[in-house]
């Protein structure tokens, strides 16, 4: 055996390795069960979900499971983390569960189909500024940033750009939605806040906080230096690079002067920080409020003069889906329109994207309450039991058309994307 | 395994050693230098807000040497890096020294070790999120000052700042340090103490000429471990940091979250090679091989 050379032994290495390595591949579950199965398959469907964790809970796998017939697995990540799995791992999902400003980066990335709309039964019922634009001639009309609407629909179903109107083609299909603002502490802020300026008062200096996900934090970021006449934008939801220079340049210098706490990317760290007294004025996601309150904390979440910040989440397909677990997906679209998870998640203080299915899932008090804004004639629960608000208790910012109505700008993808989240960047390391 | 010993037994002297490193060789080339190969091919990528496209572009280089919060950011980490270093070394140092020489039972030398290892019994987040009721506004140490009137306003500081990364630093990476050194203090015959002693030394003169000398292995070692962990972190400087304080590793990390993989790689090759030379720098003041 003297006669084998170096040369050699490598070879038969790597031969070794090219056979192990192909045999691995060789041996990946052959998945395409072909379209030509139909009777009773749907059993054996599993749907796979990614979303951020509010609907991907357990209350709500388990009622899909049992509806349905067929079994949901569910991820929850963080927003950041969702939309880079469905970019970057389109075959770990089948249903997308993501926000509306995220598609500007999905979309392109071609990991979602389009959604029929002629096979949702109930689409006319969704809330038009989700499906039309209008809304009561209400200021979300004219809203900045990547508005629901702008991203709604696809020019064909196979195509990669956005419609400018109405199209057969959805990209999400919207279920939940709300308008958010700052919340704060009235124990410990002392006073009225009626503006977002009032993130950078001088008498909350070291006590304020803002989110850190680029576009997110942006607009917050935009609504507080418009209010407080710091800048003016051309486009809040669409900024030029001279524009985001200035916006970074602004926060450096407040965050040098010491005006925030901390920076907060997930929901549980922006209870954290305000249940500990840490900060007392910040924006907020409502959730984040009534967890605050379910500690026997007071935590107002406020309508200010300037309007809201809004966002919307929707579902999407993977581009994978096809034959009977396509049919399974749409299955679960209707269920989602016909109304139990909008009450579900009404409960939560979410919207729902046909409100008036949702409203046959809800109690007429919960309904008066959460979407009226009119007085709480009982104590409200929330859907785990806890107690969210007493008898008598008014939802901050009132009925649904008032908050919703006065979304002025929305979490935004914009053009300048990359230059955003290089200066955010830049901010979070000043 | 039984496979590969049938392979080098009939192998002829002369390639036996090459048989023996191959499996090693096998699993750093695909666990160690092929993923630091893609890290590099990446970093000369483009990237347009969404998705890569393979190029050969310094793009991204010089965006990192021509910012001038990357420079910041750099320095910063080194800044952290030398503050927990220095502080580890002054703390491991005589906790060593004790557990070496003032504790002669070995029972007790393992009692007092797994002290020392408590921290490590829950997860890094959770002792991570235990400062916060300790160093807050309204925490316990605020609370005792306060009461026992040393200061009259809560002390901001103490959490979300400089301080607050530096303190959960050493507090996760001190053990680190005191393992080496206790091992290099342990190998050190003691009849050189005695000899020294006998020769008229002080005990200080035994301390600087015979222990301190000798220990400068585990002294290295601590530091290279002490060194790498710190310059690689990011989750301790973003909790306790509560996102004021930045790091090399936490940027990293917000790009990765934007999906910008191609600048994170070229921030991370940059960060390996600057690792590398303070290894290097270590190495090259101690000859740990020689030594050991």
């Amino acid at each position: 055996m003297s006669n084998i050379s170096r040369r050699r032994v490598l070879q038969t290495g790597l031969a070794a390795g090219a056979m192990l390595a192909t045999k691995g591949c060789a041996s990946a579950p052959e998945t395409s069960t072909g379209p030509t199965v139909i009777t009773n398959k749907i059993k054996d469907v599993t749907l796979r979900f990614i979303g951020t964790g509010v609907a991907q809970t357990q209350g709500i796998k388990e009622k899909i499971e049992e509806d349905l017939g067929f079994k949901v697995e569910m991820t929850p990540l963080s927003t950041e983390e969702n939309n880079k799995k469905a970019i970057t791992q389109p075959k770990q999902w089948d249903i997308f569960d993501g926000e509306y400003f995220s598609l500007p980066l999905v979309i392109p990335s071609g990991s979602i189909q389009a959604i029929d709309i002629k096979k949702i039964a109930e689409y006319d019922k969704i809330v038009p500024f989700f499906t039309t634009g209008k809304f009561d001639g209400m200021p979300v009309e004219n809203s900045q940033g990547t508005a629901p609407y702008k991203v709604m629909y696809l020019k064909d179903k196979d195509s990669s750009e956005f419609a400018d109107g109405q199209t057969d083609w959805a990209t999400l299909l919207p279920f939940q939605y709300n308008a958010d603002t700052l919340g704060w502490r009235p124990d410990l802020v002392g006073k009225e806040i009626t503006s977002w300026a009032q993130l950078f008062d001088a008498e909350f200096k070291g006590k304020t906080s803002i989110l850190d996900i680029p576009s997110i934090g942006i607009m917050d970021a935009a609504m507080v230096l418009e209010a407080a006449g710091l800048m003016t934008f051309g486009d809040k939801g669409n900024m030029t690079q001279e524009e985001l220079d200035q916006v970074t340049r602004i926060l450096i210098d407040k965050k040098k002067e010491g005006q925030f706490r901390a920076f907060w990317k997930t929901f549980d760290e922006s209870v954290n920080l305000m249940a500990a007294g840490e900060v007392i004025l910040q924006s907020m996601w409502s959730p984040a409020v009534t967890a605050i309150r379910a500690r026997g904390l007071d935590c107002q979440y406020g309508p200010l003069k300037e309007g809201y910040r809004g966002w919307g989440g929707g579902v999407g397909l993977s581009k994978n889906l096809s034959g009977i677990e396509l049919d399974a997906a749409y299955e679960y679209l209707n269920w989602m329109m016909d109304g139990w998870l909008g009450g579900f998640l009404g409960r939560q203080g979410y919207y729902s994207a046909a409100p008036e299915n949702s409203k046959k899932f809800m109690e007429d008090y919960e309904w008066d309450f959460w979407y009226e804004g009119k007085p709480a004639a009982q104590e409200i629960l929330d859907p785990f039991g806890t107690k969210i608000a007493d008898a008598g208790a008014v939802r901050d910012g009132g009925a649904f058309k008032e908050r919703v109505g006065n979304v002025v700008c929305w979490n935004s993808v914009m053009d300048e994307q990359a230059y955003l989240v290089q200066k955010w960047n830049e901010f979070i390391a000043a | 395994m039984a496979f590969w010993v049938l392979i080098l037994g009939k192998l002829s002297e002369k390639f036996r050693p090459y048989g023996l490193v191959a499996p090693q060789l096998l699993v750093l080339l695909i666990f160690l230098v092929l993923p630091i190969a893609l890290i590099v091919i990446v970093s000369f990528w483009q990237f347009n807000g969404y998705t890569m496209t393979p190029a050969f572009s310094f793009e991204n280089y010089t965006s990192i040497f021509t910012a001038r919060v990357y420079l910041d950011t750099y320095l910063n980490t080194v800044r952290f890096v030398s503050l927990v270093w220095g502080i580890c070394l002054l703390i491991a140092y005589p906790v060593a020294y004790f557990l070496a020489f003032h504790v002669h039972r070995l029972r007790w030398q393992i009692i007092w070790f797994v002290i020392c290892t408590i921290p490590f019994f829950t997860s890094n987040i959770i002792r991570m999120i235990s400062w916060v009721p300790m160093l807050g506004r309204e925490g316990l140490v605020n609370q005792a000052l306060l009461q026992l009137n040393i200061i009259q306003q809560p002390l901001e500081k103490l959490l979300f700042s400089d301080f607050a990364v530096v303190l959960a630093l050493v507090h996760l990476y001190v053990l680190f340090m005191v393992v080496p050194i206790f091992n290099s203090l342990m190998r050190i015959d003691r009849n050189l103490v005695t000899a020294a002693l006998d020769l008229g030394a002080t005990s200080f003169d035994v301390f600087k000429d015979v222990i301190l000398p000798l220990s400068r292995p585990g002294i290295a070692i601590g530091s290279i471990f002490v060194v790498t962990l710190v310059m690689g972190e990011f989750i301790t400087v973003r909790w306790m940091g509560g996102g004021q304080s930045s790091s090399v590793g936490y940027l990293i990390s917000n790009q990765i979250g934007s999906l910008q993989y191609p600048l994170a790689s070229a921030n991370a090759v940059i960060l390996l090679m600057v690792t590398v030379l303070f290894v290097a720098a270590i190495l090259r003041a101690v000859d740990i091989r020689k030594q050991l």
